[in-house]
């Protein structure tokens, strides 16, 4: 479980954190959403400590993560998996050595077990023959679909999306969703997507909350965000109809 | 125009303050050989290998032009040309060697480091590593500064072979002093410290070069404009750092 408790955030004097409270259970889909820049992104870099919070507390199974040490906080890492925004893959490698990477890294298999996992990924993520291929050479959206492949090779416990739908075409997005909710169903990871799309949100989440103003303003499940009359929240629902032409 | 005071008396200080946070944290990271083992390797080939051709012609016409000018301004009946060697060498070995290899390798290695982890950074590949658990401070600044200590010193000793025999061949050839007056002059003031001394002037310069850019680079912010500052600031801030250290270095060794 990971939970989030009054977390503030300010950078050179602006503040983008207000007291953030967020609880994630075990095995569910959250869905973080808001306008763009409203602080959704550097909320999930503050859940895996790649930020560090002006106050408050983050705690992953118990754990606060900004009291323990590097190496302890490099240990809690490996248990998370993490699609960043532009998909971060590495540049100089191919996308066999990018999925190959965290194997190679932090587990003792030979290369034709490797080779056997990265496969897999590939293939899950519906890429089999893309294996030599470099970054460079891959689509924004084949992209993210190799960087989900890297981040599930360890087969985390937790997923963090960082809008993993964000600059695709819709039949690609669909993709993406649908990957995602594969991933959650199948491995039965926790998983945290932060995005502002309301297509995505209704596809794959449980749980949604609306990040406003530095603070979580609205929270609860897909059927409570479907009956909710909250203006801010309904406002955000409805601009996001209008894009995808509901 | 307060503001702009402020950020040039305090900026300096601040980025000494990350510089030596960063400094520590790599030291720190050293004792992880496995994290960087192989990384290690490929930066040697990029600093050392890949360098040499560059350095070893710059080297050649620094000693080339050396023997001219000294032949130029020395010419007179009652100086030896053995002065030309004994001035040559010693140039070579005491300075050129170091600092023609130490430019050479701001602007060729210091610019690569710092656009290479600007890249990085401002595509998110330096959080991604660190999201994986592993130390990116490790991972990637210990094996560059690693190999700008060790290979340095591999390119100076290179420097000083192919600059001394440029000059040597150019007076010979042109003119200005037969081969074996040339070694002659080179060996009267020959002093066994000369090279000990471009030796530790290369350790500094190889790590401020590497250590310098790494920290430019891994520090970067904004998208291409912020990677083509920190590349540019990469290069610059390695030259001028370059030439305090050697007067520092000269003051207080020789």
């Amino acid at each position: 479980m990971i939970s989030v408790q009054n977390l503030y955030k300010s950078f050179g004097g602006k503040s983008v954190l207000n007291g953030i409270d967020l609880e994630i259970m075990e095995g569910e889909t959250l869905a973080i959403i808001g306008r763009s820049g409203s602080g959704k992104s550097v909320l999930m870099k503050h859940i895996i400590g790649l930020l560090q919070p002006d106050s408050g507390k983050i705690t992953v199974d118990g754990t606060d993560i900004n009291s323990v040490s590097y190496a302890d906080l490099r240990r809690i890492r490996q248990n998370f998996g993490v699609l960043f925004q532009g998909g971060a893959l590495f540049d100089s490698m191919s996308s066999f050595d990018n999925v190959a990477f965290p194997l190679r890294t932090f587990t003792t298999m030979s290369e034709k077990e490797i080779e056997n996992v990265v496969l897999g990924c590939l293939n899950m993520v519906e890429l089999p023959g893309v294996g030599t291929k470099m970054p460079a050479e891959l689509s924004g959206g084949m992209q993210k679909r190799v960087a989900l492949a890297r981040a599930v090779a360890l087969k985390p416990r937790y997923i963090l999306y960082d809008e993993p739908t964000s600059g695709l075409d819709p039949e690609t997005s669909n993709t993406i969703d649908e990957l995602i909710q594969n991933l959650a169903d199948q491995l039965n990871v926790t998983s945290i997507v932060v995005t502002h799309d309301m297509h995505s949100v209704l596809n794959i989440a449980d749980k949604a909350a609306l990040v406003h103003e530095g603070r979580i303003h609205w929270a609860g499940t897909i059927d409570e965000l479907h009956r909710s009359d909250d203006q801010i929240l309904r406002s955000f629902v409805k601009a996001n109809e209008y894009l995808i032409g509901k | 125009m307060l503001q702009y005071a402020k950020n040039l008396l305090f900026d300096p200080i601040q980025a000494l303050g990350r510089y030596s946070q960063l400094l520590f944290k790599a030291f720190g990271a050293v004792p992880e050989f496995n994290t960087y083992r192989k990384n290690l390797w490929e930066q040697m080939i990029h600093v050392g290998i890949d360098s040499m051709p560059i350095v070893m012609l710059a080297a050649a016409f620094s000693g080339a032009v050396t023997t001219v000018q000294t032949s130029y301004q020395l010419v007179s009946p009652l100086i030896p040309k053995s002065i030309i060697g004994s001035i040559v060498v010693p140039s070579m070995v005491l300075e050129l060697g170091a600092v023609v290899t130490g430019f050479i390798l701001a602007g060729r290695v210091g610019a690569r480091i710092a656009a290479e982890l600007g890249t990085m950074r401002v595509t998110e590949q330096i959080d991604a590593l660190e999201a994986m658990g592993l130390n990116s401070i490790g991972y990637l600044i210990v094996p560059r500064v690693l190999a700008g200590i060790v290979m340095f010193p591999v390119l100076y000793v290179a420097a000083c072979f192919v600059g001394i025999g440029g000059g040597m061949l150019v007076g010979h050839f042109g003119g200005f002093v037969p081969m074996g007056v040339f070694v002659d002059g080179a060996r009267e003031f020959f002093q066994p410290f000369d090279p000990i001394f471009g030796l530790i002037k290369c350790l500094v310069f190889g790590f401020i070069i590497t250590s310098v850019s790494c920290f430019k680079g891994y520090y970067t912010r904004g998208g291409a404009e912020g990677v083509g500052k920190a590349t540019t600031e990469a290069a610059v801030a390695s030259c001028v750092l370059l030439l305090f250290a050697d007067l520092i270095l000269a003051a207080t060794l020789l």
